[in-house]
Formats: structure tokens, C-alpha cells, sequence
């Protein structure tokens, strides 16, 4: 909503940081091995205020993972993780949040059974009153809860109704809407539009995009190249644990981009064998050279 | 690299709403619905069934004392129903409550005429071991993250074997030693097992403990923090912790607080008939299990209220006590006990569909 972050959209801000300050968080070459497995490795990701950073890929890309290491659910085994320029090792979601880290689950966002606005509050409850006494402020989180919800275009008849009985779109947004209450810098969404259908992707996307005019430096997983395309100022691609593409938006178009989600270089191999079997339109297939151009600046680039 | 680019994301932000509009596609059930929706409700309803029948059934029901009595009953179940109540909101259950109580009278009951002490010591001592086995059963299960009914299964082995062998090995019987004349003996019966006259009727102190831990109960559940999260840590542990609720110390807190009630009822136990047995309580823990699934506890967590077991335990008593004032045969008790059960949890099930469909 302030120019400040909407307007200094130039190409190549995401290197260097604005203004000389460091990003709100930054990946160098970071991995995370399971034992001998090696789930990530080699990722660079920077996050700005204001921008969005779209991380996509195939099932079993890595960017679980990812989320986890950044929410502080697991701990990187390799490369740096930085806050503010600051390195940082999370061992619980709890310190993640309190520098500003919140992330908005596929499924785990919300406890079902309980009341909207008990959710909306659950973890950081309003209370008021001395110790023996202390007490939760209903009025006040009731109050808060809708107004928030209201600001961010949500509306709900009842907030005593249990989460779950919200449609999936409905609790994404008061996910996104309650972690953007509680002063997050950084709101993590891990694949908000996976499960739904086309208007509340849409919703959510709308959301996404009124986090970003607030400030707030968004991660945005996904694995649909459209939606990313839709919000995102930087993307980056991941396939099989490494970095494939990490590029501005002036750098790569939507078509590159599915492409590389698609697999790039392995479908334009396909196409030749596709021309072959015949009965197939391969005209409209990308030429390998195609899906280089930008491509991934890891030290694997492989594609 | 021959498509148009677009410079900025094509996405803008939504026009927020007015305040007064509402999104009008849910409509709101008719009030006697709502409410009987509500488990406590539901289970309200079933004791008000049970002490009519039986206020017609059996007429010396309609006595005062035969009501305090069966308040008395409906008490000793009650006040370890809570914890235990709370416990399964939380997620988990306990199997180790019914010999914990008794675990918790032996200990007092021993260690204060073994050692001829002032009995507030082995009460005192009684309360650490309490808390000591809920905060085992606790982190066991936090640590492990194995499901509640084996660690506590184990638990209750533990302890029912303990509970015999050392009765045996410090008295050489499987009863305790009488603790009737020793110091600080009718202190703490005062506290944990006196009475009290109201219009001509003896009522046991319990009945009044009962009353103020229920209320207690209901207002850390709905009014608190640590309300929220035991709400939180049973209907999705996960979720819970990842918005940063303490999931580990909600859990074994919980554990300790059926330690806390296990200490309580075995006080009241060891202070009104000066004896432990050693080889009770076997049992009992399904009757509490069994107290708070009647009184809308989902026994998966996430979902209960304090007062509904307050009503499941006082079902168990006037049943428990009225099959005895109509002269039937008692055995009958058990039989009643699990067609309660499956009820209650039917109606359970009905209510979480209901509660959770689109």
C-alpha cells in the first residue's frame, strides 16, 4: 500500500539489498542432509520486505525441507542461514516467530474444533489481570480477531464456529491474516492454492498480494507456475534438492518458467523422441536453447 | 525468451469491505438445536433422567441423607474424573489413576508410621510421589512419543505390583497399619475427610472439594492460556506447536494433574478409614475414563468441558446408589456403566460430524 514498496520494483534489487540493509533472511549454499540423505544442498534464497520469493518445484523438489529449516522445524546441516545478516540456527518454531518468522501450513495451520477466534490468538493469547488471576481478554481478541480478518477482506458471520467448518480458501486466509496480525516480517506459504479451487486461489493470491503492500517479505511455495507468475518478484526453481533456476522476474517469463517447472530440458528430450513416434505436434514445443537462457547460477546447474 | 514481460505482478490488492456486510451463507440452527448439540447439555439431560427413574424406582431416594450419600459417591469418582477429564481433552489418557490413589494412601500411610512422623510429612511426601508418577507417565510419553494407553499401562502394572509387594514387605500384611491416634491425624481429616451438617444431613467435605475443583476446572479451560492449549495440544499437537504452545510442558502438566487427583482422593481414602488396602483401585481408572467420555470428553482430545464429567460422575453415583436403595441386585451397576458408555459415545460422534461439516 506504500509506494515505497511497491514502487522500487527494478530489476536486480533482489542481490543487492535496498537502501544497504541486509535482507530479512538469507540462505548461502544451505543443505540439509537426513543421514545419508541428501534432501537440499546448495540453496541460495534471499527474501526482501515488500517482495515476493516464489520457490517451486516437483514433488520431493526439496522445498519442504526448505520451509522447515527457515520455520525452524528442522536445523540445516550445511551452508549459512542468516536473519537480518545475522546467522541463526532455530531449534523450535517458537524463536522463528519471534523474529518475525510465520509460516502458513498446507495442513497444519489451524486446530479444527476450535473456535476462529481462539485460533486466530492460539499460541500469543491476549490475557489481562494479576498472575492467580490472569485471565484470557475474550472481548478484546473478539474484537481484534474481526477487525483484522475484516481488514484483510475476510468476513465471517460467527467467529465462534470452529475452524473447521471454514472452507479451505477461508482458513487459509485467516492463517495469513493471524500471522500478519502478530507482526510477522517474513510469512512463509507452504502451497496455499494447492488444494483449492480457481476463485480461492484467486483469494488467497489476493492475500498474498496485501501481505507484500504491508511490508512483509512473502516466501511463496507452490508448485503451480501460474500462480507464482501471478505475485512473485523473484522465483526460484528447485529440482531434486538443488537450485535449478533463480532468476528476477525481468529475467525469466511465464513460459520459461513452466517449462522449467515441467522439467525443461528432460521435455525437450522428450520431444524428440515424441517427433519420432510421430503423431505428435512437436512445433510448439521449446527448443532446448529455449530453456538455458537464464538458467541456474548453482554450482550443480545441472538441468 | 520472445514472450512480453510483465514489469510488475499482476495481482493488486482486494477493496476491503464494509464493516456491517456479512458473507449471509450460514445460517444459524434454531437455539434448542445448538444447545443440544452441546455434549454437557446432553449429559445434563441423562442425570436428570437418572434421578427421576429413580426418585419413582426406589423411594428412599427421596431422603435428604440418602442424596448426601449419593453425592458422597458421586464425589470420590468426581474429583479424579477432572483431571482425568482434562487430560483426555488434552489428548491422552491415563491408565495408572485407579492404583496411583492408592499408590498415594500407602505412601502417606507407611511412611508416617514406619517412621512414626506427623502425618502432614507422609502427606506431603504422598503429594511429591503423586506428581513424580504423572510427571513420568508425562515425559515417558513426550520423550517416546509412544501412544498414552502403553506408557500408563505400564505405569499401572508398575504400581499394582509395587503397591502389594512393598505393603507386604514393610507390614508383612497387605493391609496398612492403622494411622487413627497420630499426630496430625485429625487435622488433616478435617480437610480431607470431615462432614458437615446442612438442614439436618450429613455431607462429606469431598462434595464440597468436588464443587470447587469442578469450578476451577471449568475456568482455567475456557478462561486461561493453559486452557487454550490443553484444547490446542488435543485437537492437533502439531498445529499447536508449530503457533509456538508449549506442547511438552501442556502434556506431562497434565499427567501431573491427575497426580494431583490421585493424591487428593487417596488422602480421603487413608483419612477416612485410617487403613489402606493394598491391592484397590484396580478398576477404578475406567470408571473415571468411562466418568468423562459420558460427560462429552472425546476421548481422541480436542474437545470436553469441566462440567460434563461433573454430571457423568454424579450419573455413576445415583446409580451406583440407587440400584442399591430399589433392592435390585448390584451386579446390575456394570451392565447400566456400559450402556451409558456406548451412548455418550455415539452421541460424541454425532456431534463432532455435526460440529465439523461443511
Amino acid at each position: 500500500m506504500t509506494d515505497k514498496t511497491t514502487g522500487s520494483h527494478i530489476a536486480g534489487t533482489e542481490d543487492t539489498a535496498p537502501g544497504g540493509e541486509h535482507p530479512l533472511v538469507e540462505l548461502r549454499s544451505a543443505g540439509k542432509s537426513y543421514g545419508n540423505i541428501r534432501a537440499l544442498h546448495g540453496v541460495d534464497l534471499t527474501v526482501h520486505p515488500g517482495k515476493v520469493t516464489c520457490v517451486l518445484g516437483d514433488n520431493g523438489a526439496g522445498k519442504s525441507t526448505l520451509i522447515k529449516i527457515i520455520s525452524g522445524l528442522h536445523q540445516h546441516t550445511e551452508g549459512e542461514f542468516l536473519v537480518d545478516g545475522a546467522p541463526v540456527r532455530f531449534s523450535t518454531p517458537r524463536e522463528a516467530l519471534d523474529k518475525g518468522i510465520a509460516t502458513v501450513y498446507q495442513d497444519l495451520a489451524v486446530v479444527p474444533l476450535m473456535p476462529v477466534w481462539r485460533n486466530f490468538f492460539l499460541g500469543s493469547e491476549m490475557t489481562k489481570g494479576p498472575w492467580p488471576l490472569r485471565r484470557l481478554d475474550i472481548e478484546r481478541m473478539k474484537k481484534t480477531a474481526d477487525e483484522e480478518l475484516r481488514n484483510m477482506g475476510i468476513v465471517l458471520d460467527d467467529l465462534e464456529q470452529p475452524i473447521g467448518t471454514l472452507s479451505g480458501g477461508q482458513r487459509q486466509c485467516v492463517a495469513i491474516a493471524r500471522a500478519v496480525y502478530f507482526g510477522a516480517r517474513v510469512l512463509i506459504l507452504d502451497e496455499p492454492t494447492a488444494a483449492l479451487g480457481v476463485k480461492q486461489s484467486g483469494v488467497v493470491l489476493k492475500y498474498i498480494a496485501m501481505a507484500r503492500d504491508r511490508g512483509l517479505g512473502v516466501i511463496f511455495i507452490t508448485h503451480n507456475p501460474h500462480h507464482a507468475y501471478m505475485v512473485g518478484d523473484h522465483f526460484s526453481v528447485l529440482r531434486l534438492g538443488t537450485l535449478e533456476l533463480s532468476a528476477a522476474r525481468s529475467e525469466v517469463g511465464l513460459e520459461e518458467l513452466t517449462n522449467h517447472m515441467a522439467g525443461g530440458a528432460e521435455l525437450a528430450a522428450l520431444k524428440h523422441e515424441l517427433a519420432q513416434v510421430g503423431g505428435v505436434d512437436t512445433e510448439e514445443l521449446p527448443e532446448e536453447g529455449d530453456l538455458r537462457a537464464p538458467a541456474a547460477a548453482t554450482p550443480e546447474g545441472k538441468s | 525468451m520472445s514472450m512480453a514481460q510483465q514489469a510488475e505482478p499482476a495481482v493488486n490488492t482486494p477493496p476491503a469491505p464494509g464493516p456491517q456486510q456479512t458473507d449471509g451463507r450460514t445460517a444459524r440452527r434454531p437455539l434448542p438445536l445448538r444447545l443440544l448439540a452441546r455434549p454437557e447439555v446432553g449429559v445434563f439431560l441423562g442425570a436428570v433422567a437418572v434421578v427421576v427413574f429413580f426418585l419413582f424406582a426406589a423411594p428412599p431416594v427421596r431422603d435428604g441423607s440418602s442424596m448426601a450419600n449419593i453425592l458422597y459417591q458421586s464425589s470420590v469418582i468426581g474429583i479424579m474424573a477432572l483431571p482425568v477429564a482434562l487430560l483426555m481433552i488434552g489428548g491422552e489418557f491415563d491408565l495408572s489413576a485407579g492404583v496411583a490413589v492408592v499408590a498415594s494412601a500407602l505412601t502417606a500411610s507407611m511412611l508416617s508410621y514406619q517412621l512414626t512422623l506427623n502425618v502432614w510429612m507422609g502427606v506431603i511426601v504422598a503429594l511429591a510421589v503423586s506428581l513424580g508418577i504423572g510427571a513420568f507417565n508425562g515425559w515417558m510419553l513426550v520423550r517416546t512419543g509412544l501412544p498414552s494407553f502403553l506408557v500408563t499401562l505400564g505405569t499401572f502394572l508398575i504400581l499394582q505390583g509395587v503397591n502389594l509387594a512393598v505393603t507386604k514387605l514393610v507390614t508383612g500384611n497387605v493391609a496398612t497399619d492403622s494411622i487413627g491416634d497420630m499426630d496430625g491425624f485429625d487435622q488433616a481429616k478435617a480437610i480431607f475427610a470431615s462432614s458437615f451438617e446442612v438442614a439436618g444431613v450429613q455431607v462429606k467435605i469431598t462434595v464440597v472439594w468436588w464443587l470447587v475443583f469442578a469450578a476451577l476446572a471449568t475456568w482455567v479451560l475456557l478462561r486461561t492460556k493453559y486452557g487454550n492449549w490443553v484444547f490446542a495440544v488435543g485437537g492437533n499437537k502439531d498445529s499447536a506447536r508449530a503457533v509456538g504452545v508449549p506442547v511438552t510442558f501442556t502434556k506431562i502438566s497434565l499427567f501431573m494433574l491427575v497426580g494431583f487427583g490421585a493424591w487428593f482422593v487417596g488422602m480421603h481414602n487413608l483419612f477416612s478409614f485410617n487403613t489402606v488396602q493394598s491391592g484397590e483401585g484396580v478398576g477404578q481408572e475406567l470408571i473415571y475414563i468411562a466418568a468423562a467420555v459420558i460427560g462429552g470428553c472425546l476421548l481422541t482430545g480436542g474437545a470436553g468441558s469441566a462440567i460434563g464429567p461433573v454430571f457423568g460422575a454424579f450419573m455413576f453415583g445415583m446409580v451406583q446408589q440407587g440400584i442399591v436403595y430399589a433392592g435390585w441386585n448390584p451386579d446390575w451397576f456394570k451392565a447400566f456403566l456400559g450402556v451409558m458408555l456406548l451412548g455418550a459415545v455415539l452421541i460424541n460422534l454425532w456431534v463432532q460430524r455435526t460440529a465439523t461439516r461443511r
